[in-house]
């Protein structure tokens, strides 16, 4: 399944990213036991997050 | 023969604030709250006077006119600067703050004192909180937006000034290309303004547009020329690079510094001339190297060979091993050779054995689970949240913070460690001298810089100038008496004054 869901480009169509192919069965086992504490701390708002998180360029 | 080299590491943070404060207002805050809070007694000025940015490593200056304006950071006299008692500098540059270092002497301390530079960071923001609780600043160490911004993490080594330039560039090149497989900080997005939505290893590949050039903000090279030793230019050039990561994990930190490190010292031996290595289009495989995570691909050299990037980086390795027998490395050192076999082995095997030691895996990680349980893709703002949150220290809910915490992400200091550097230089370096005379004598001290100290006795006569150019002298051994026995600064001045005239 993972294979189908990378997107690659700007449309919203998955599609199969060539890189991804050689190992696109995750795994995820050492992280199991933090998912919920990674949860707790992700922003309640993404989009606001992610479109805010603007800099100015540095060297 | 042993690796002494100084070594050093700068990050210009990523910062925002939840009302938008323009980043120079939120960095200054930053640097003035730590210092006033901290180490209320050192107000000193950096000393400029020393500094030659635009000086070119191939043996020419630039005029300001023929460079881009930012190259110089003199003009920016008004901004904060804060000379730290651990030696290092804390200060703002191009809209971000940025922690420069104390010099060191080995791998390992240099992922000590930058871890430090974290804490301080970190501790910064508390304190203005305190001040401005309206305005929450938030501190990121990465080097992208995403928007088309990217600010750097500038890795510094000293070579011997016998070694042609020339040689560094074409024996290291390969090197600072390939490694980017176990440094890369990992990021989702393609391109400087992120017009593809995919994940790649390194975040600054996309951003480097030269092989060999000074500038820093614009054309960014693979290998900078800047030729600014702060150190004796007739014994000592200082390599500044600025095409790393800023890394979260601790070995990742010691392989990009260790590793390179190990090869200029190669390289200064001579021990390189016959390896063949030149990459035919260095910046174009920079990025085709970064986007290939099945690391599969190959890159062509000029004499028509391919080469993956792990080939490379065996090559490189395997000439290191042999180069170690004949040389008496450190245990540090050797920590790096031993890390940097093991993660070649693993990379090939399951990069998911090295998400405990490496930024762009570990991310990836948890993007990938993220992805197929909720069935995301890499357009998704959930996701390219997880990036930018990876790398988030300001209050220890960043990610990585919390992989560290739990151990998936390996740690090779304990919390004991890294305070002992916030407050203490490296005992093995100039660094030293000038972060315990900051304090002991902060009433006489004027200014200073890397390789000066300008003490300011007595308000009717001029300035004393000390000048620390060699960086090997004022270590703890070479100055700890000197120090004890000094009661005041003009103790200290006629001390050291006599004991230059005696050596």
């Amino acid at each position: 399944m993972s294979n189908q869901i990378f997107g690659k480009g700007p449309g919203d169509k998955p599609e199969t990213s060539e890189t991804m192919k050689a190992f696109s069965k995750p795994n995820t086992k050492g992280i199991d036991s933090i998912l919920d504490e990674i949860d707790s701390v992700l922003e309640k708002n993404a989009e606001e997050f992610v479109k805010g998180f603007i800099q100015k360029g540095g060297q | 023969m042993t690796i002494n080299r100084i070594l050093g590491l700068e990050n210009e943070y990523g910062i925002s604030s939840s009302k938008n404060t323009d980043p120079i207002t939120l960095s200054n805050r930053l640097v003035s709250a730590y210092a006033k809070h901290t180490f209320p007694n050192i107000k000193i000025r950096w000393d400029y006077d020393v500094e030659n940015p635009l000086r070119d490593a191939r043996g020419f200056d630039f005029t300001r006119a023929e460079v881009d304006y930012s190259v110089s950071t003199h003009e920016d006299m008004s901004v904060y600067n804060f000379i730290l008692p651990n030696g290092g500098r804390f200060y703002v540059d191009h809209a971000h703050p940025e922690y420069s270092s104390p010099e060191t002497i080995n791998p390992l301390d240099v992922v000590k004192w930058d871890l430090a530079g974290e804490a301080i960071m970190q501790q910064a923001a508390a304190l203005d909180l305190e001040e401005n609780p309206e305005d929450p600043i938030r501190i990121f160490k990465n080097n992208v937006d995403n928007k088309g911004s990217s600010y750097g993490t500038h890795e510094n080594y000293s070579t011997l000034r016998q070694t042609p330039f020339n040689a560094i560039i074409k024996h290291l090149t390969a090197h600072l290309i390939t490694r980017q497989i176990y440094c890369g900080a990992g990021r989702i997005g393609i391109g400087q303004n992120s017009e593809i939505f995919d994940y790649q290893i390194s975040q600054r590949a996309d951003y480097i547009e030269n092989h060999v050039g000074l500038e820093t903000t614009l054309r960014r090279p693979i290998i900078n020329t800047r030729d600014e030793p702060h150190a004796d230019p007739t014994k000592y050039r200082r390599l500044h690079l600025i095409l790393g990561d800023a890394n979260m994990s601790d070995m990742a930190t010691l392989l990009k510094v260790g590793t390179t490190s190990i090869i200029l010292s190669m390289i200064e031996d001579g021990f390189l001339d016959d390896l063949d290595l030149e990459i035919a289009e260095p910046v174009n495989s920079t990025q085709l190297i970064s986007y290939d995570l099945s690391m599969q691909k190959t890159i062509e050299m000029k004499n028509g060979k391919k080469f993956t990037a792990l080939n490379i980086q065996e090559i490189y390795l395997e000439k290191a091993k042999s180069w170690l027998k004949n040389n008496n490395l450190s245990s540090q050192y050797r920590l790096v050779i031993e890390n940097w076999e093991s993660t070649l082995r693993d990379l090939k095997i399951d990069i998911y054995l090295l998400a405990n030691k490496i930024d762009w895996i570990a991310k990836y990680q948890i993007i990938q689970k993220y992805a197929v349980d909720k069935e995301l893709v890499f357009k998704s703002s959930i996701l390219q949240s997880i990036d930018i949150k990876y790398s988030e220290i300001t209050k220890n809910d960043g990610i990585a913070q919390l992989l560290r915490k739990s151990n998936i992400l390996t740690q090779l200091f304990e919390p004991e460690n890294i305070k002992d550097a916030i407050l203490n230089p490296p005992k093995s370096t100039r660094a030293w001298l000038r972060g315990k005379v900051l304090l002991k004598y902060s009433d006489n001290i004027s200014a200073a810089s890397w390789d000066s100290l300008i003490f300011d006795v007595d308000k009717t006569e001029s300035l004393i100038r000390i000048s620390t150019l060699d960086p090997y002298w004022g270590d703890y051994e070479s100055v700890n008496t000197l120090l004890e026995i000094s009661h005041t600064a003009k103790d200290f001045i006629s001390n050291i004054k006599s004991l230059r005239q005696t050596n």
